[in-house]
């Protein structure tokens, strides 16, 4: 085994280390250099010149919201405007507050970058999207937003005091809210029916309804799972056992074909709700296994130190053991919620529009036929794109919360 | 001080379970309620009888002969045979990329080490039904036909499908001993590629756990790079390659089922047409349920026997 050297040596010299080693080495570099040309190449001149982005380009509305009326699109933009306000200024406050034991820099390099990505892609995307002039500058003008409040909030932050930042905790679960609200209508505001729900819109507010639900239920399971209770123990083993070993197509089936059945007539919710439950009961015991192998990492003296030190078992678990445990589970967890992002693409198969099933019946237009590779090609960049952010995310994440480097060992 | 009753530390464990168990009894008492009386007033109260009536519908492609006149159980049983031969198929081909791509993270040459990577990440982060209508729709439907169609000795690959062991053209249609449907081809390349980058990752972990002393041990032998691989260090690997790949097949069984997307008609695609046909939601259900988990138990008792055979057996 040639372990990769560190960088050292001229280019030349790692190169020629790299790809031509020994002549076996050489050639296969020479054959893989070739594949590869001739694959690049093709895609390249299939995308220039054989390709018809018309298909993305004037469907692009269809992809983002599906049908939803155009005369209540506003309510989506305030939305959008809402969420790049927080993310700009939550961001800004986290660099502006950082944590006490690390000194940290306001605008560290990864932060730079992430400020010329976003502007690259509030200029290009509108531009390749055929995007007309008022939406374009909708988008900039938000993506102009996020970026000012992140340098605001960062200028300005340690002059509110690290108590009133503090309420940006709070701000994140009432724009939660507050967004359903828009999305669906209701206090004052012409409902709009979840059957018009699409795109987009859709597979990110099943993913984060179920991200979001999946979480309590799952820590719940996992405590089930190792208590020392027989009764809750098995009800744990059980339950996340069945969902573990059934395909998650086969229990959207269930709940679109049974829920109704298992309630009181017309008590059953909306298709659209019904798959978002399901989603959630599903990812809940994929979540309970990732919490209890977090669980299982934690020493049983910390319960033990913490019961001595005469916290109730309930507290001890709060504040000594579950957060140690979800720290260790933390990768997995992201993880997890990657699948279900893309688990959500299973819903076009009962018939809900979220991406690709908004994808399909834009391809059943007689218009579009046969266009299948430009529309699955931007999804498949569309959700590697969030999957793989949320991976970074994930990461960055990690190190924040990596107490090695506390020197009070502060939880 | 007299600690009252309900704060006794021998009351409290039965008092929880007794207060959840009652509640969750309540729950099942009501649900099953509810489906019992709709169930009835639909019509559809649990019966096996239907299984026996003719299914009314064709499989278009099956190991075990079924046609329309014949009942629901054959359809059933035509769509797990269906299910089994994609699964056993995916899991060959998948350990096979996969063991391929594990290993090439630790070959000499640096682009394919690359390579390797740019796989798993591709892969792994576009949803597995993406994929599918990606291979199914995009590659193999635009396949050409007939003379044009992708020849290598022994193989013809067309838009008719994937012809195996000496392929000839017979007016204009290929024919040949082995022919695997487009739709077969896409989902078992599919499920193959996907699951190829996972256990890819479960190989490359379980080869980074052997210490590098055994590879440079090895090397002072005389071996090189394959045999130190194939003699010194694959088989300690493989205890912790195999729980890994328990978790991939299992996963890989129960993502054969989205092999309705691409027109293939295994388990679940047949179970679906069965339940629009005759409305027998629960009966079905019970049936797909029951046979993904006796797959996943089966598959979890033969990798749990061949996890016994590589572990260390000490004297």
């Amino acid at each position: 085994m040639n372990a990769p050297m560190p960088f050292s040596g001229s280019p030349w010299g790692r190169l020629r280390r790299e790809l031509f080693a020994t002549p076996a080495d050489g050639v296969l570099s020479l054959a893989l250099i070739a594949v590869i040309t001739t694959l690049v190449a093709s895609l390249l001149r299939w995308g220039f010149t054989q390709a018809n982005w018309a298909v993305v380009q004037l469907n692009s509305t269809l992809f983002a919201v599906g049908r939803y009326p155009v005369s209540q699109q506003w309510r989506l933009w305030l939305l959008v405007s809402l969420l790049a306000s927080a993310t700009g200024i939550t961001w800004g406050l986290l660099r502006a507050f950082p944590r006490p034991d690390r000194g940290g820099e306001l605008w560290p390099n990864n932060d730079r970058i992430a400020v010329v990505l976003l502007a690259l892609v509030a200029l290009w995307t509108p531009w390749a999207l055929g995007l007309t002039a008022a939406i374009a500058l909708r988008w900039l003008a938000i993506t102009g937003a996020l970026i000012a409040l992140r340098w605001l909030a960062g200028r300005f932050g340690p002059a509110l005091g690290r108590e009133r930042a503090g309420w940006l905790a709070v701000v994140w679960p009432v724009l939660y809210l507050l967004g359903m609200v828009l999305i669906s209508g209701g206090l004052g505001i012409a409902p709009v029916p979840s059957a018009e729900w699409g795109g987009l819109l859709l597979t990110l507010l099943e993913a984060s309804f179920a991200i979001l639900l999946c979480f309590p239920l799952g820590v719940l399971l996992a405590l089930g799972r190792r208590s020392e209770l027989p009764l809750l123990r098995w009800g744990s083993v059980i339950y996340i056992e069945f969902i573990r070993g059934a395909p998650l197509i086969t229990l959207l089936f269930l709940g679109q074909n049974i829920l109704g059945f298992l309630l009181p007539g017309g008590l059953a919710p909306e298709r659209v709700w019904r798959a978002a439950w399901v989603l959630t009961f599903f990812a809940a015991a994929y979540l309970a296994e990732a919490v209890r192998s977090g669980l299982s990492a934690i020493p049983k003296g910390q319960l033990e130190a913490a019961r001595a030190l005469g916290l109730s078992t309930l507290q001890a678990l709060q504040h000594v053991v579950l957060p140690q445990a979800l720290r260790v589970a933390l990768p997995v967890m992201v993880s997890q919620f990657i699948s279900l992002l893309q688990d959500t693409t299973l819903l076009s198969m009962i018939g809900l529009m979220e991406l690709l099933g908004t994808a399909r019946t834009v391809m059943a237009n007689p218009d579009f036929l046969g266009h299948y590779g430009e529309v699955y090609l931007t999804l498949g960049v569309l959700f590697w794109c969030c999957c793989a952010a949320l991976g970074l995310g994930s990461r960055a994440l990690e190190r924040r919360l990596d107490p090695r480097h506390q020197p009070d060992g502060a939880g | 001080m007299v600690t009252p009753w309900w704060r006794d530390r021998r009351v409290v464990p039965w008092l929880v379970q007794g207060v959840v168990g009652l509640l969750v009894l309540l729950l099942i008492a009501f649900l099953l309620g509810n489906l019992v009386r709709n169930l009835t007033a639909a019509g559809l109260l649990l019966s096996w009888r239907w299984l026996g009536q003719p299914a009314g519908f064709d499989i278009g492609e099956s190991l075990l002969p079924f046609n329309a006149e014949l009942p629901y159980w054959r359809g059933l049983l035509a769509g797990l045979g269906n299910t089994l031969r994609a699964v056993i198929s995916g899991l060959i081909g998948a350990t096979v990329l996969g063991t391929l791509a594990g290993m090439a993270n630790f070959s000499s040459n640096g682009l394919l080490r690359r390579l390797v990577r740019l796989y798993v990440e591709v892969v792994r982060n576009i949803p597995l039904l993406l994929q599918l209508v990606f291979w199914y729709f995009v590659v193999f439907l635009s396949l050409p036909n007939g003379t044009a169609a992708l020849q290598l000795p022994g193989v013809v690959l067309a838009k008719s499908g994937l012809y195996l062991g000496d392929p000839q053209l017979v007016n204009g249609v290929w024919q040949a001993p082995l022919r695997l449907t487009v739709e077969f081809s896409a989902l078992l390349t599919g499920l193959v590629v996907y699951s190829g980058a996972y256990i890819a990752e479960v190989v490359r972990g379980g080869i980074a756990s052997v210490p590098r002393g055994q590879w440079e041990a090895a090397s002072s032998l005389g071996l090189g790079w394959w045999a130190s691989l194939r003699h010194v260090v694959l088989p300690q690997a493989l205890r912790v390659i195999v729980p890994g790949l328990n978790t991939q097949y299992i996963s890989l069984a129960k993502n054969s089922s989205l092999a309705v997307a691409v027109g293939y008609a295994d388990l679940y695609a047949v179970a679906e047409t069965t339940l629009n046909q005759t409305g027998r939601a629960v009966e079905v259900v019970i049936l797909l349920l029951g046979a993904y988990l006796v797959l996943d138990l089966l598959i979890s008792a033969v990798m749990n026997g061949l996890n016994q055979l590589v572990q260390i057996r000490e004297r």
